[in-house]
């Protein structure tokens, strides 16, 4: 670490002694840790059941962990969720995250298994396939409106430059909005539309934010409080979206952004068309200031969470299955299909009234429109099965192959 | 373009070579890196402190009122000997900006050395805190001859139970806000192989807070004793609930009269208790075990954190000097419903609090009623007027009681001169 070329360039700079400082932000940055043996400082996983604690060994701990990114973030930084939330009650959680792009690299020998774990054995050579021409999905535009209720597609972005929401500072954070506000203003069209900041926005607005179920608050979840991404709350948080209330950016949330376009009803083929077109757009904006989005070949878009590598989709339907969902293959039928359930309130809820939020499982190794047809052809099919259901018939020889 | 700079960065003899090109090139040059995050010091240049300074309008805290963007600006590139920061200190402040019952501090140190290298910022919040005292220019008396203490002893028929608790920081070893796993553990062996020490009415028995059974919880729970992972704001962003319960733990002497807690909120808090109205006994248990705990660890070559300007340093710097609170469970029913109430305590420098806590409002009649101060006066002296205020409350309640009327007191005075 002390003949490191990097720290020659800082010795002579700044012409004082320095060790590699910590900026922006991590709260492990404790020098004396090094000196006690690898034993003394490896977490107790003992209790744990996370992507993270069944990976991190004391041999891996003890070789990475007196390693930095360029921004200075720390193992120990990467793995403090995970070490503070031994398990969650509906998922398996990933228990790690990265402080910035480099993260993934200095870390690999963590992230690459924690990685081929999550999702379902990618390798370390493996490219992934960004696909965002809406016209090669197929179908989508006539999933039965009474049963599906809404459709919608979220994904994450991050911003070339800047180091990610469990790390920055609030100088990062606050050039982040500026940025991404001054990208979104100049949309027009059907993406015209306000950003709303969150510390900023009047009693009135945020009620409407709130009817119109956009607003999102302080994260509560202790996943991503122990990651450190609720520092400085609101501060540089806030939400934009367009005047028909289609698309939506969570700026500086969990991750950067959070893009998401969405509507009542069960025409997914245009929600991920506006998907499509908007993110388009707004990419377009972000590389003529310098400032493109994170992405290489391997890993597809980089996100805050490595369980939202390659593609960071998540598209889903809130959909009334009240039968089916009481079948008991419906679990089978949903990891056939490459689906996931969650409640209608989203990632930390159960069901109510047998409608369920069903989305797709895989992130990375394949592309969106791949993804986004699973959804389409999976919703298809368990709707036409509750049907069946409904009149009394059974519905085995319509349970699908493994996809 | 970027990367050919790093090519050219391979070794002590070029970075010479690229100094004297000019700071502004090399900067830039690294900058303009699309290729990877900044390097810690370019990000420094490209984020002036005015970049980072905290938006703190809304903010009614101690370090709010203390932290001008001059004094963040001088400070924000500073660290401790481990690596501490101002905007680590801060956090808790900037994402907590205010308390319903209380005015909070914001700020927590990491170390023993935060309150020097930090003390643009801790000392004018010290002045705040604690009345007026300045940590340049002010010497904090330290004195636990708890048989100096007078009238110790309240009437049962009020007061219900009595406890003094301070908390102590073992040297050497980086506080709850920003310690490793290591030191943790370190701190609690340290600490228990002190109090393992400890004999006759102060014997006792740890209990970690990962491994005790199901029954064993119950009881301390049952007991009063146990401490959960802390769910205040105030502490979680301030990083003391990191690798809970990992190295916590609960340690008490058989009489459950002597409890002291290990790596909460601070590497220790020491806690002297019993039913009923024996404030004297209280104190006197306390200080003699504090005494002995210190000899214990002095024994293997330890000591407590402290100097004679801050006294026993703690991770909050409202804590700092004795870092004590000695209080008692009270019923004034009447004298709580005097709309002079309010003023008598502040005049007798108590402050009131719910029987949960700091946290909770008081409910019904019975108050936890307890010292303001804790830097500047003695543990003697704190205990001594608590003692004095309380049995001038119960007076007060007796004479309302009995129909007659109330004086407000003068106020207490401030510090020694």
């Amino acid at each position: 670490m002390g003949s490191d070329p990097e720290d020659c360039y800082l010795l002579f700079l700044s012409g004082v002694q320095c060790k590699k400082a910590i900026m922006p932000f991590g709260n492990t940055h404790n020098n004396f840790k090094l000196n006690y043996k690898v034993e003394e400082e490896f977490p107790d996983l003992s209790l744990h059941n996370n992507h993270m604690a069944k990976v991190l060994t004391k041999e891996m701990y003890g070789k990475i962990r007196d390693r930095q990114t360029p921004s200075g973030y720390t193992v120990d930084d990467v793995i403090q969720t995970g070490v503070d939330n031994p398990g969650h009650p509906f998922i398996m959680t990933v228990g790690c995250v990265a402080g910035d792009e480099e993260s993934y690299e200095v870390f690999k020998e963590l992230l690459d298994p924690i990685i081929s774990d999550r999702h379902n054995g990618y390798k370390p050579t493996d490219k992934h396939k960004t696909d965002l021409n809406f016209e090669n999905l197929k179908g989508g535009d006539d999933l039965d409106p009474n049963y599906v209720l809404s459709s919608r597609v979220r994904t994450g972005r991050s911003i070339k430059g800047f180091t990610l929401p469990p790390h920055n500072s609030r100088g990062e954070r606050r050039a982040i909005e500026k940025l991404s506000v001054e990208a979104l203003a100049s949309l027009d069209g059907e993406f015209k539309g306000k950003y709303y900041p969150l510390k900023s926005m009047t009693d009135a607005e945020q009620e409407q934010l709130i009817t119109d179920h956009f607003l999102f608050d302080k994260p509560v979840s202790p996943l991503l409080t122990c990651a450190g991404m609720a520092r400085d709350w609101p501060d540089a948080r806030g939400i934009w979206h367009n005047e028909n209330k289609s698309f939506l950016v969570w700026v500086n949330e969990e991750d950067h952004l959070r893009v998401i376009s969405m509507e009542q009803g069960g025409n997914m083929r245009e929600v991920f068309k506006r998907f499509c077109v908007g993110l388009k757009r707004i990419e377009e904006i972000f590389k003529k200031h310098n400032h493109g989005f994170m992405w290489n070949e391997h890993l597809g878009y980089i996100l805050t969470c490595p369980s939202n590598l390659g593609t960071g989709l998540r598209g889903g339907v809130h959909v009334k299955l009240p039968k089916l969902s009481t079948h008991p293959k419906f679990d089978e039928i949903l990891t056939r299909l490459r689906l996931q359930k969650r409640g209608t309130g989203g990632v930390d809820t159960a069901s109510v009234g047998g409608v369920f939020d069903i989305s797709n499982a895989d992130r990375l190794g394949s592309s969106e429109v791949e993804q986004v047809q699973l959804v389409v052809d999976g919703v298809k099919l368990m709707v036409e099965m509750e049907k069946k259901l409904e009149k009394g018939e059974a519905v085995d020889s319509m349970i699908p192959a493994q996809k | 373009m970027a990367n050919s700079f790093t090519r050219m960065i391979s070794g002590r003899n070029t970075a010479a070579l690229l100094a004297s090109l000019g700071a502004g090139t090399l900067a830039t040059g690294f900058l303009l890196s699309e290729n990877s995050s900044l390097a810690a010091e370019a990000k420094k240049m490209l984020y002036p402190p005015s970049s980072d300074y905290p938006d703190l309008r809304k903010h009614n805290n101690c370090m709010a009122a203390a932290l001008t963007p001059a004094i963040y600006a001088r400070l924000r590139d500073k660290v401790t000997p481990n690596n501490w920061t101002l905007d680590q200190s801060i956090q808790t402040g900037v994402d907590n900006p205010g308390h319903p019952f209380i005015k909070t501090v914001g700020c927590v140190a990491g170390d023993e050395e935060s309150y020097e290298v930090f003390a643009e910022l801790f000392d004018p919040i010290i002045k705040d805190r604690h009345n007026g005292y300045d940590p340049r220019t002010m010497i904090h008396p330290t004195d636990l001859e708890a048989s100096k203490i007078t009238n110790g002893v309240f009437d049962e028929k009020y007061v219900l139970s009595s406890r003094v608790r301070t908390g102590r920081s073992i040297r050497g070893l980086s506080l709850p806000p920003a310690c490793s796993r290591a030191e943790r553990r370190e701190v609690e062996r340290v600490v228990v192989t002190a109090l393992a020490g400890l004999k006759e009415d102060l014997a006792g028995h740890y209990y970690s807070l990962g491994d005790m059974t199901d029954k064993q919880q119950q009881q301390l729970i049952d007991d009063h004793f146990l401490f959960d992972k802390p769910v205040s704001p105030l502490l979680t962003c301030a990083f003391m609930g990191r690798d809970w319960p990992d190295a916590r733990g609960i340690w008490h002497n058989n009489e459950k009269t002597f409890l002291i807690w290990v790596n909460e909120e601070d590497h220790t808090r020491v806690i002297s208790m019993e039913k009923g109205g024996n404030m004297k006994r209280v104190f006197e248990r306390f200080c003699r075990g504090l005494k002995q705990v210190e000899h214990l660890i002095q024994e293997r070559g330890w000591e407590f954190m402290w100097n004679e300007h801050l006294g026993y340093i703690l991770t909050c710097p409202s804590n700092l000097g004795t870092g004590l609170r000695a209080g008692v469970h009270v019923r004034l029913p009447k004298l709580s419903q005097d709309q002079r109430f309010s003023k008598i305590l502040d005049h007798l420098r108590l402050q009131k609090r719910g029987t949960g806590g700091v946290d909770t409002a008081a409910t019904g009649d019975t108050f936890d009623i307890s010292n303001n101060d804790r830097l500047g006066k003695s543990e003697v002296e704190l205990v001594q007027m608590l003692v004095d205020g309380v049995n001038y409350l119960i007076e007060c309640e007796k004479k309302l009681e009995k129909g007659q009327d109330i004086k407000v007191p003068a106020p207490v005075a401030q510090f020694r001169k």
